[in-house]
């Protein structure tokens, strides 16, 4: 410590050129990563360096999770498999109907002939407990370009609409959620096919839904779902539920809110859907009017 | 042989700063998170601004841009200007006293909020204002025990080397 402290009392050498160098070069990469995706490969080479620190700051929530799961109680699991399978017998119910009706909705669209929707690929993805951006309700989950995820690519949960794949890397890559304050959704209301746009609000529990007419037909309990305009998710996923509806007589549009179906900010697991390329004109008819993201 | 003791220490603790950025805190006080690494760069480009300045912390920046999925350059340009400073006082806050230090720390970790809000507000990205504030104020709060903590750490490492 004494040797530095002599030593630095000279000047450092050019400092003042070298700062404003790097500014400049940082200024050029951000201009050029905002217009251009050609950064990518940089940010995916730096990416795969700082990957085994991500899987390291992971370890200890899932070893919590493991030792939770590891030490649960028979009394818990025997308690757990019954709820499950009663879930598993009602859900079974349900998807018979569905089949049904999947069946006859492809009679009605043949009759009508309409494009098939999309029945995308679904494959499960981990997310990594790291903390991405505090600017933005970012998630990291574990799949890449090498699993074939792609930008844009839409997630889910057991319960409704996730987000977007926002960056691929690798072997990780970040997602935006629909709650993020910079997404906005195309959705419709499943009840009678309303259709408006819900944006985040930066809570995970709000969405906010500012396009919707004092006289429109919504209430609370409405179900939100995907509209597929856009083309950015695929239509008919269940989004929000809506909270509250308040009409102001002097303003032009209500104040709505809704609240996400997905658990935004407990989930584990997540799928992502994969959509043909060919059959992802469909999901986007006739106008590109909004925005997936 | 000290200073190239000192060089793992560095790395080291800097890693550790990233990871600590990284670490999953609940979302109700995840906006009250030290800036680590700015907070290490600090005391760094103090202690030993020969080696250690604007090149670090460009370098530094550019890893907790690629962490955190910000423009690449946001974090590096915000923290080389930063250090900078530092590098540029760092006689005169090496006789600071303590709390006159920890309040100066914090004004830097303020302005370096404001360089990010500031990008973030050019780019077009908004996110509820305590984002920004509350890493100052936590800061402020974490530096002294930062500050003590590294001063332990690297007495001990020349007298290994």
């Amino acid at each position: 410590m004494a040797r530095t402290g002599h030593t630095d009392v000279a000047r450092i050498p050019a400092l003042g050129v070298r700062t404003v160098a790097l500014l400049v070069l940082s200024l050029i990469l951000m201009v050029y990563d905002h217009r251009t995706q050609q950064l990518d490969a940089v940010r995916s080479a730096i990416g795969v360096v700082v990957y085994p620190l991500q899987v390291v700051v992971d370890t200890p929530a899932r070893v919590w999770g493991w030792m939770v799961d590891s030490t649960t109680s028979r009394n818990d699991l025997e308690l757990e498999n019954a709820r499950l399978r009663v879930q598993q017998r009602l859900t079974r119910a349900e998807l018979q109907q569905l089949l049904a009706l999947e069946a006859e909705n492809a009679r009605l669209r043949d009759l009508l002939e309409a494009r098939d929707r999309i029945s995308g690929d679904v494959r499960v993805a981990g997310i990594v407990s790291v903390d991405a951006n505090p600017f933005r309700h970012n998630i990291v989950i574990d799949v890449g370009t090498r699993d074939r995820v792609y930008e844009g690519q839409s997630l889910i949960d057991a319960k409704g609409v996730l987000g977007q794949v926002l960056k691929t890397g690798l072997n990780t890559s970040q997602a935006i959620l629909i709650s993020d304050p910079d997404h906005a959704l195309p959705v419709e209301v499943n009840r009678n096919g309303l259709r408006t746009i819900a944006f985040g609000t930066g809570q995970f529990d709000v969405l906010d839904l500012p396009f919707l007419p004092n006289n429109a037909d919504i209430q609370p309990g409405d179900l939100l779902v995907t509209s597929g305009l856009g083309g950015a998710f695929p239509p008919g996923y269940p989004v929000a539920r809506i909270a509250t509806v308040n009409r102001i007589p002097q303003q032009q549009f209500a104040e709505v809110t809704a609240v996400p179906e997905a658990s935004l900010n407990q989930v584990r697991e997540v799928m992502l859907i994969y959509m043909n390329s060919d059959s992802a004109g469909a999901a986007d008819p006739d106008n590109g009017a909004t925005d997936g993201d | 042989m000290a200073t190239r003791d000192l060089r793992g220490t560095m790395i080291a603790t800097l890693v550790a700063g990233v990871a600590l950025t990284m670490l999953p805190l609940p979302a109700s006080i995840n906006a009250f998170r030290p800036d680590w690494v700015l907070m290490l760069l600090i005391y760094w480009s103090m202690r030993m601004p020969q080696r250690y300045s604007v090149g670090t912390a460009w370098l530094a920046g550019i890893t907790l841009d690629v962490v955190q999925g910000t423009y690449l350059g946001q974090h590096a340009l915000a923290m080389s200007f930063v250090v900078f400073l530092t590098v540029k006082f760092h006689l005169l806050m090496r006789m600071f006293p303590l709390l006159q230090l920890t309040l100066s720390v914090a004004g830097l970790v303020a302005l370096y909020q404001f360089l990010l809000f500031w990008i973030n507000g050019v780019a077009g990205i908004s996110a509820p204002e305590r984002v920004y504030w509350a890493p100052v104020l936590i800061s402020l709060l974490a530096w002294p025990f930062v500050s003590m903590f590294m001063n332990g750490l690297t007495m001990r490492a020349p007298s290994r080397g």
